[in-house]
């Protein structure tokens, strides 16, 4: 029988096989920032245990960043002392760090894959569930505590069971103003916020095939919304592409040398996964979260479902919603572009594109923050900077932001944010807020009309 | 690590789906250094009204209801991968979790803290809810040796399963690390032999 991807991996990484138990997998490349590893270093310090493998290790300070005055100290105290502790263990331990205003910093999964640290094949992992994204370039990438960063940091390795393996398949041609971030919704609210649990998710058809890397990457990033530790699409000629001529990646014969063994990573024609859905690429619209959960989807053209459950009125209840209702022509006040899920080049290039000629709504708020120094920079040189001033929106510096609202960035009370990130959880984006995922088109289109709209509409 | 043999005691039972590590811990908790005290903030936006005020509908807040097992819906632990969402359990005395569904990466920050969880059946979830809702002090048996969850006085029990790796662990309070520290030498060999 033939091995998936995923096996192809996993395999290459197994160290050893404890009987009946886990098995050790080797980790290529270890990503931290400032909140899941303190108190890892803590625990290695306390036990007198030194960093195995630090050379294998990159830092960013990101989740807990300002996003404006990035030069001034951080008036926060406790989150200054977070990031002081950040570069006083990578300094202590050897570790490179792309701190703050460092020309590299940015969102951990938005850093590592534009400068080629992540490669096909890798295992890669980091103290933060959307690790997943990185499993666009057809790498093995996950999640971990805090407990699991130790173990990383002691030995290079984790102890994990196999998980089962899952196949995702989309087909056919994507409508006009439908983009990764759309489809990777549909998925979810088709299968659900567990469906994916104990699995390994690969993404296949000629939907990912015909997808740039970032909108890749955008749906590898949101297979832990559905459960997944990871999600994995079959690296190719866009792979390599994109790859080559990074700063960290192989230059010439040793470039050459490691795309034949990426190309030896596809899953075989024969393999045989444990769990398969297939979906039609012209059933996905543009789409939109009314719920608490990323699988609380609707299509722009559907109702809200008429489910009675308590888990679910809950979910209405905090919204704010009603079932049966349309989310078009909902009044919306803020709207966020940005987090490790939408906040790459093409998407501020898609918001650009939109927006350009036209105002912003005077009741909306509306936060642009890129994903990295780079990024930024790039949205400059291409002159979408001018593009989104004129239009009355803010670009932000780098950082998750009012994804998870730990820094100042935070949606008030009872507002709606019509958000690019991942997770639509009560109190997601501040406390009493209400968070409605969408594509960066949605997002544009919303934030110069002040409300929900059918942006095919305006397309067809 | 601390260890887990069995436990009987009484549980408080959380009758809400996909309970995520936001509502357990919220992001603004998250800015210490350090392991300790996050339990005075587990579910806090659920324990507090906006003024601070307590919550009185919430279940943790009910006095009749108390014990160290969590009794939780369907899908607990899902989202963000914060190890602050079991050590705030932890550190607010929960032992044992009981869900008929964990999310993965929580589950193993569970057991990576001596949080034990355990995945019952639908049937019985809404069972041990039912009971523990109508008699608060009603007493739940957990037995990890023999990995058996049941109401006390009653006949009704369902096995339960777990890595007999983590079982090893969890009952001798062992951590992963001291094995992965163990096999220092092979993992050294390995390396050697990784693709350049």
């Amino acid at each position: 029988m033939g091995k998936t991807l995923f096996d192809k991996v996993w395999d290459a990484h197994v160290v050893d096989t404890i009987e009946n138990g886990p098995q050790i997998l080797y980790i290529d490349k270890h990503l931290i920032h400032e909140v899941t590893s303190p108190q890892a270093f803590n625990e290695l310090e306390e036990r007198n245990i030194p960093v195995f493998r630090p050379d294998q290790i990159v830092a960013t300070a990101d989740h807990n960043t300002p996003t404006i005055n990035q030069h001034l100290p951080i008036k926060d105290e406790l989150s200054r002392k977070q990031l002081e502790q950040l570069s006083e263990n990578c300094h202590n331990n050897n570790i490179t760090l792309y701190e703050l205003g460092h020309k590299y910093n940015g969102i951990v999964h938005v850093m590592a894959p534009e400068l080629g640290i992540t490669q096909p094949g890798m295992t890669i992992v980091c103290g933060d569930s959307h690790t997943s994204t990185h499993g666009a370039f057809g790498t093995i990438a996950f999640g971990i505590g805090t407990s699991q960063v130790a173990q990383v940091f002691a030995s290079q390795c984790l102890l994990l069971t196999k998980p089962k393996s899952l196949r995702v398949t989309v087909n056919g041609k994507l409508r006009n103003g439908v983009l990764s971030k759309d489809v990777i919704l549909y998925i979810i609210s088709k299968i659900g916020t567990n469906a994916g649990t104990g699995y390994f998710c690969e993404y296949a058809g000629d939907v990912f095939e015909n997808m740039s890397m970032e909108g890749r990457m955008t749906v590898c990033n949101m297979s832990i919304e559905m459960g997944a530790r990871g999600g994995m699409i079959a690296p190719d000629e866009t792979t390599f592409e994109y790859v080559k001529g990074r700063k960290f990646a192989q230059k010439g014969e040793a470039f050459d040398k490691k795309v034949a063994y990426w190309k030896t990573l596809p899953t075989d024609d024969d393999a045989v996964f444990d769990k398969e859905y297939h979906f039609d690429a012209e059933d996905i619209e543009p789409m939109l979260t009314y719920g608490t959960n990323p699988g609380m989807g609707i299509k722009i053209s559907e109702f809200i479902p008429e489910t009675s459950d308590a888990s679910f009125e809950k979910a209405l209840d905090y919204m704010n919603f009603k079932k049966g209702e349309t989310l078009i022509g909902k009044p919306i006040n803020f709207v966020f572009i940005g987090s490790c899920t939408n906040s790459r080049i093409e998407d501020f290039r898609i918001a650009a594109d939109y927006i350009k000629g036209k105002r912003k709504a005077d009741n909306v708020t509306a936060w642009l923050v890129p994903g990295s120094k780079q990024v930024e920079a790039q949205i400059i040189e291409e002159g979408l900077k001018i593009i989104f001033d004129d239009a009355g929106f803010e670009l932000r510096q780098p950082g998750c932001s009012a994804c998870l609202a730990m820094n100042d960035d935070k949606i008030l009370q009872g507002e709606y944010c019509v958000s690019t990130s991942n997770r639509n959880f009560e109190g997601r984006q501040g406390q009493g807020a209400r968070t409605i995922l969408a594509s960066p088109l949605m997002a544009a289109a919303t934030a110069v009309e002040g409300k929900i709209i059918d942006i095919t509409k305006q397309l067809n | 690590m601390e260890k887990f043999i069995t436990l009987k005691a009484t549980a408080i039972p959380l009758d809400i789906e996909n309970v995520d590590t936001d509502q357990i811990i919220p992001a603004r908790f998250l800015k210490v250094t350090n392991r300790d005290g996050f339990g005075k903030n587990l579910f806090r936006d659920w324990r507090f009204q906006n003024d601070g005020g307590i919550n009185t509908d919430f279940i943790l807040n009910q006095s009749q209801f108390a014990g160290p097992i969590l009794v939780a819906g369907d899908n607990f632990g899902c989202g963000s991968s914060r190890e602050h969402a079991a050590w705030a359990l932890t550190d607010y005395g929960f032992k044992v979790i009981v869900s008929s569904f964990f999310a993965d990466i929580f589950k193993g920050n569970a057991l990576n803290n001596g949080l034990l969880p355990v995945q019952v059946s639908p049937q019985f979830l809404k069972e041990l809810m039912t009971t523990i809702t109508a008699d608060p002090k009603t007493k739940i048996n957990v037995d990890l040796e023999a990995q058996t969850i049941g109401i006390d006085g009653s006949n009704h029990s369902e096995a339960f399963h777990i890595d007999a790796y983590k079982k090893t662990c969890m009952i001798n309070g062992y951590d992963d690390i001291d094995y992965l520290l163990s096999k220092r030498e092979t993992i050294k060999a390995f390396e050697k032999t990784l693709q350049a």
